[in-house]
């Protein structure tokens, strides 16, 4: 069986520039914040980012990445609003695709399983529609109701984080939620998966349901032990949200001058280090 | 519960089991609510005469019991519902969500999106996440913490949630709106669909709410004033539901 273990830096070798890339995770909850630091400090640009937004949307904008965001929110979640995407949009400076949250399951559902579209009742009425005008309706051919036809969201390539993985590819939340991570897999034709720790495929379902796998091997391009990987945003039972961290990532992103300090300090200088999980949960 | 003396109600208080009243009769459905004021009213609800609402611990779960806002949830865990299950009981439509809006127009489209430009907006919020989903599948009221004609617009800058007048075919089936809540007043809509005034908060008057509305709101004949907690619930309110007084940082006194 194949040992998928790569290096974040193997991943962004796989990745181009102007790839459409979807992040798993929600909001400020179990982003791949290592990978996204490797694609930060790569020269990838020109990118498509599709994502249920937190600060994983806010870097890549700040640091030039991107050119067009596919999403249906950008938030911190403690904190609203994520300060550098709101910067972009009003500079004016990325494209957007906005879609309902839920529409933006459908697309990926619909990359996920080889479908042109999905249909849908959302969207419909909303200025979703005006400002998305590729967008198509459907006619259901049974009842003739018009619905939405929420086109796939295909993505050449995927990055989530994981609490664990073995080293084939088979990978496991273990918080509250699994988000969207697996359909961003199965979307992707190439899917990267970090995780807190690689263990013994036994070691999955020791003391965890099998519900818990949602994603597994055939779904999985390369997999990176990335111990902290989704911090600052929380990857619970791991770790919580980093809240002072986040805090300080809004506070330096107020002012050009403040921000390249942080940016040199943890993400893109010479001896950048980001910081240490502070707040381990005692297993 | 026992009271021993008369009680006052702030306006806090008011907006409160306005939101509350909002879901009555509403049954065995999921009460979705943001905002502080939303939060007591929905939690006052199941406590009293709606037991059978289902409320999120705001992550992933949902939960029996009465917890106070900005305190972790506490109770019974009686569903698993991660984002992707929210998802189907949104489309379901066993839903009553409760958004915070920051443009609301007069057939109550609502934006949550961007102000300005759509292009380059002025001020970037939050994205339209659920809102075009939520309107055209269950029902949907609003929570406006400080009315006002920021807020209560002629024309809103990005419809998000589906308005009445917008809400054709498809997205009409099981569109329902249902209240806006505000701290001056409660709003529901008239039989054309546009927005009318349903009752004044006590001390508010309907000129001042007139005031504080960028379009005409209609009003049909006498407003009757919004009903004042009773003693049972401003004790709830008080001692269980919000004892640290958030209520007042969102709508102060």
């Amino acid at each position: 069986m194949a040992d998928k273990r790569m290096t974040g830096t193997d991943v962004v070798g796989r990745l181009r520039s102007g790839m459409t890339l979807g992040i798993g995770g929600w909001g400020s909850r179990r982003k791949p914040m290592a990978l996204v630091r490797e694609i930060l400090r790569s020269d990838l640009t020109d990118l498509t980012v599709v994502s249920y937004g937190g600060p994983d949307v806010g870097l890549l904008c700040a640091a030039g990445k991107v050119r067009k965001v596919v999403f249906g929110f950008v938030s911190l979640d403690s904190i609203a609003l994520d300060p550098h995407f709101r910067a972009a949009r009003q500079a004016g400076a990325v494209e957007v695709a906005e879609y309902d949250e839920g529409m933006l399951q459908w697309g990926l559902y619909a990359a996920a399983v080889k479908l042109p579209f999905l249909p849908t009742r959302a969207g419909l009425g909303s200025d979703v529609v005006t400002y998305n005008p590729h967008l198509r309706t459907v006619s259901d051919p049974y009842d003739g109701e018009e619905l939405l036809a929420m086109p796939a969201l295909h993505l050449d390539a995927a990055i989530v984080h994981m609490n664990r993985a073995d080293l084939h590819g088979n990978a496991q939340f273990l918080g509250p939620d699994p988000y969207f991570d697996d359909l961003y897999c199965l979307a992707a034709e190439q899917a990267f998966v970090s995780c807190e720790r690689i263990v013994p495929t036994a070691e999955l379902t020791r003391t965890a349901h099998p519900a818990t796998l949602k994603i597994n091997r055939m779904m999985v391009t390369g997999v990176v032990e990335a111990p902290g990987g989704a911090h600052f945003t929380s990857c619970v039972p791991d770790y919580e949200r980093d809240e002072d961290f986040q805090r300080a990532y809004v506070t330096a992103a107020a002012d050009p001058g403040t921000w390249q300090e942080f940016a040199d300090r943890y993400l893109t200088g010479p001896d950048a280090q980001w910081p240490a999980v502070r707040q381990e949960i005692p297993a | 519960m026992t009271s021993t003396v008369t009680k006052t109600a702030t306006r806090a208080e008011v907006c409160a089991v306005a939101c509350a009243d909002a879901f009555r009769g509403n049954g065995e459905v999921l009460a979705s609510a943001f905002g502080t004021i939303p939060a007591i009213g929905v939690r006052l609800a199941r406590h009293t005469f709606e037991p059978d609402l289902m409320i999120s611990d705001g992550e992933a779960q949902l939960l029996r019991g009465t917890w106070p806002v900005g305190a972790p949830a506490v109770g019974e865990v009686e569903a698993w519902v991660p984002f992707r299950t929210i998802f189907d009981l949104v489309w379901h439509g066993k839903r009553h969500v409760m958004m915070i809006p920051s443009q609301v127009d007069g057939f109550g489209n609502a934006n949550i999106s961007a102000i300005g430009d759509y292009h380059r907006p002025k001020v970037q919020l939050l994205g339209v996440r659920g809102a075009p989903g939520n309107s055209v599948s269950h029902p949907t009221s609003y929570w406006v913490p400080k009315h006002s004609v920021r807020v209560f617009v002629s024309k809103v800058d990005m419809v998000a949630g589906v308005g009445n007048d917008r809400a054709v075919g498809a997205a009409r089936r099981y569109h329902d709106l249902r209240r806006v809540v505000t701290n001056l007043a409660v709003l529901d809509y008239a039989d054309d669909g546009s927005l009318r005034l349903a009752s004044v908060h006590p001390g508010v008057t309907v000129d001042e709410v007139l005031a504080a509305t960028g379009f005409p709101l209609t009003v049909e004949g006498d407003v009757p004033t919004s009903r004042l907690p009773t003693d049972d619930e401003l004790q709830l309110i008080r001692e269980v539901l919000d004892p640290d007084s958030l209520r007042d940082r969102e709508v102060p006194s």
